[in-house]
């Protein structure tokens, strides 16, 4: 069964961080997960990490240009929600006969795996990145994830022109290298 | 560490990036091949840069989540359980209901849409006299205005920040200050009532019967002295066409006087609740009693015809004894102990004296609404 032409755009634009598809997505399958994880044990707040996980999962799933969703949207981040409160429960050893709702659910054994490696690799470069501590944190977080030029960052930190502040991006650079790698390797 | 280590970091960057030109990566290409040092520099630097990538969108994507989630919540799409700001829930409530309401009113348009159809189509002969019968409705709701009085000015019982929505006129039922006037006067949540000398008393509301478009009151006030006994009686049998008839009222803040005959012994549209007068009534005159030759009660004056001149409406008195019945059969209380003075006093005086009597009676009665 593949997705109708509606959910492929959705995927599309929760692929390309589009607010309104991920507000979409949000409001569409929220519910059900949080009835879910009530029904379980769960509270709110864990209702919320839970389904922001599967998001997240489906989020990186949607970015590759090989993804096709076999089922329904609804279907995956059930299933995947589904996989994941319950190993939660495990690991929190508050495992009871889980209630189970009339809902389809898919295999999703492989995205679980696949999710949890991602999960370890963002807590190393999380790590590596807080205990970097400041000016050098702020500094790459400006260049690697808000995509700010040297210009921009040289500005923004008060160095006197941008080869300075590249000058000190390169030092922070090697130092969160030598941060993530050293626990990367054990991660791998 | 020196410049050339940084260069160096700033080129990886960029051929990783494919932001070189055909040129420079060739030659960088070149350089990769014949140092291994650079290769495996950029090797290293590309994992790097593939884990630094996903970093930085799974960063991105969890804050527009977080962000999804509290807009949602604040809109009320979603719910978390916990208690939130009387505004939040308020907009919460609202945004929950707004859709319902549209559906309902979708639902219902439709509905409506569908009956009058069907109303049209299965019955073509009853048209005509259905559409009559609409526009007689409409005829009644042109014709007859209630006569009671948008007031706009403030004094001292009303409560403060209360704001008057209608006035018309109260008479006395017996002499433990009940009041009667009409339903329509009293659209507000209390009143006040104001004799004839404009002292102002607080009143309240007891009883309203909107059926009959009459209402019940009762002065609640230690500075209000009860007369011993009612000068006048409230007729409980009809009276007759051309009979002669009075009234007193506050169509303005003063009391007038105002004089008449019985002219149907139905109301609009041979309403049998009514009786039709020929005597001038305004607005505020509402309420007000009307009286026959002999000072008895025979009617509690309530619409006007709007466009034909002194066609004026009066509930009838026996109505009032029917709806103190009502009250009665229903025990709602306080109401029981009215009794309706049954002896006039004035019998056979002059209209002088008799209103002179009278006019202590008749009250001012002003609704607010808080």
């Amino acid at each position: 069964m593949k997705g109708d032409i509606n959910e492929q755009v959705l995927l599309k634009g929760l692929a390309s961080n589009d607010t309104k598809a991920i507000e979409t997505l949000y409001k569409d399958h929220f519910g059900m997960v949080q009835a879910y994880i009530l029904q379980n044990n769960g509270s709110y707040d864990d209702a919320r990490d839970i389904f922001q996980e599967a998001m997240i999962a489906l989020y990186e799933k949607a970015q590759s240009d090989s993804f096709v969703l076999t089922c329904q949207i609804k279907t995956y981040v059930y299933s995947i929600c589904r996989r994941l409160w319950l190993k939660r429960l495990q690991q929190l050893g508050r495992y009871s006969q889980p209630v189970e709702n009339l809902e389809e659910t898919v295999g999703v054994e492989e995205e679980i795996e696949e999710h949890e490696k991602r999960n370890a690799a963002f807590a190393i470069m999380d790590r590596a990145m807080s205990s970097l501590g400041e000016p050098c944190k702020s500094l790459l977080e400006g260049y690697y994830i808000q995509k700010k030029d040297m210009q921009q960052l040289a500005e923004m930190f008060g160095y006197t022109n941008a080869d300075n502040a590249k000058n000190q991006k390169y030092k922070c650079l090697m130092r969160l290298k030598k941060l993530f790698f050293s626990q990367y390797n054990i991660g791998e | 560490m020196n410049m050339d280590d940084i260069l160096l970091q700033e080129a990886i960057e960029r051929y990783l990036s494919q932001q070189m030109s055909e040129q420079e990566r060739a030659y960088f290409e070149q350089m990769r091949n014949s140092t291994p040092e650079i290769d495996q520099m950029v090797v290293e630097h590309a994992m790097f840069q593939h884990e630094m990538d996903f970093y930085s969108q799974r960063r991105n994507i969890k804050s527009q989540l977080h962000d999804a989630h509290a807009k949602l919540l604040l809109q009320g799409d979603i719910q978390n359980g916990s208690e939130v700001s009387a505004g939040g829930k308020l907009i919460q409530i609202f945004h929950k209901y707004k859709r319902v309401t549209g559906i309902a009113a979708a639902v219902g348009g439709f509905i409506a849409l569908v009956i009058s159809g069907l109303v049209v189509y299965f019955s073509p002969v009853n048209q005509t006299q259905l559409v009559q019968l609409s526009k007689d409705i409409e005829v009644i709701k042109r014709n007859q205005q209630y006569q009671g009085n948008i007031l706009n000015e403030v004094k001292s019982k009303i409560p403060e920040n209360a704001k008057l929505v209608a006035g018309g006129t109260g008479f006395l039922l017996d002499n433990h200050g009940y009041l009667l006037t009409n339903a329509h006067v009293l659209k507000g949540s209390g009143a006040v009532v104001i004799n004839s000398k404009g002292k102002e008393f607080n009143a309240d509301i007891l009883h309203i019967d909107n059926l009959r478009d009459l209402a019940v009151l009762r002065i609640n006030d230690s500075e209000y002295n009860a007369p011993r006994a009612l000068p006048y009686s409230i007729r409980k049998s009809t009276i007759d066409l051309g009979e002669e008839i009075f009234t007193l009222g506050y169509p303005r803040n003063d009391i007038v006087y105002g004089e008449g005959y019985l002219s149907s012994r139905t109301g609009f549209n041979s309403d049998s609740l009514t009786y039709q007068l020929q005597i001038s009534a305004n607005p505020g005159n509402s309420g007000g009693p009307v009286f026959d030759r002999s000072g008895e009660i025979v009617g509690v004056l309530s619409t006007r015809q709007a466009q034909a001149e002194g066609v004026t409406f009066a509930v009838k008195s026996g109505y009032i004894y029917t709806m103190l019945a009502d009250c009665k059969a229903a025990k709602i209380s306080g109401m029981e102990k009215i009794k309706p003075s049954q002896q006039s006093s004035i019998r056979g005086l002059d209209r002088k004296d008799q209103i002179t009597r009278i006019e202590n009676c008749v009250f001012f009665v002003k609704a607010y609404s808080k």
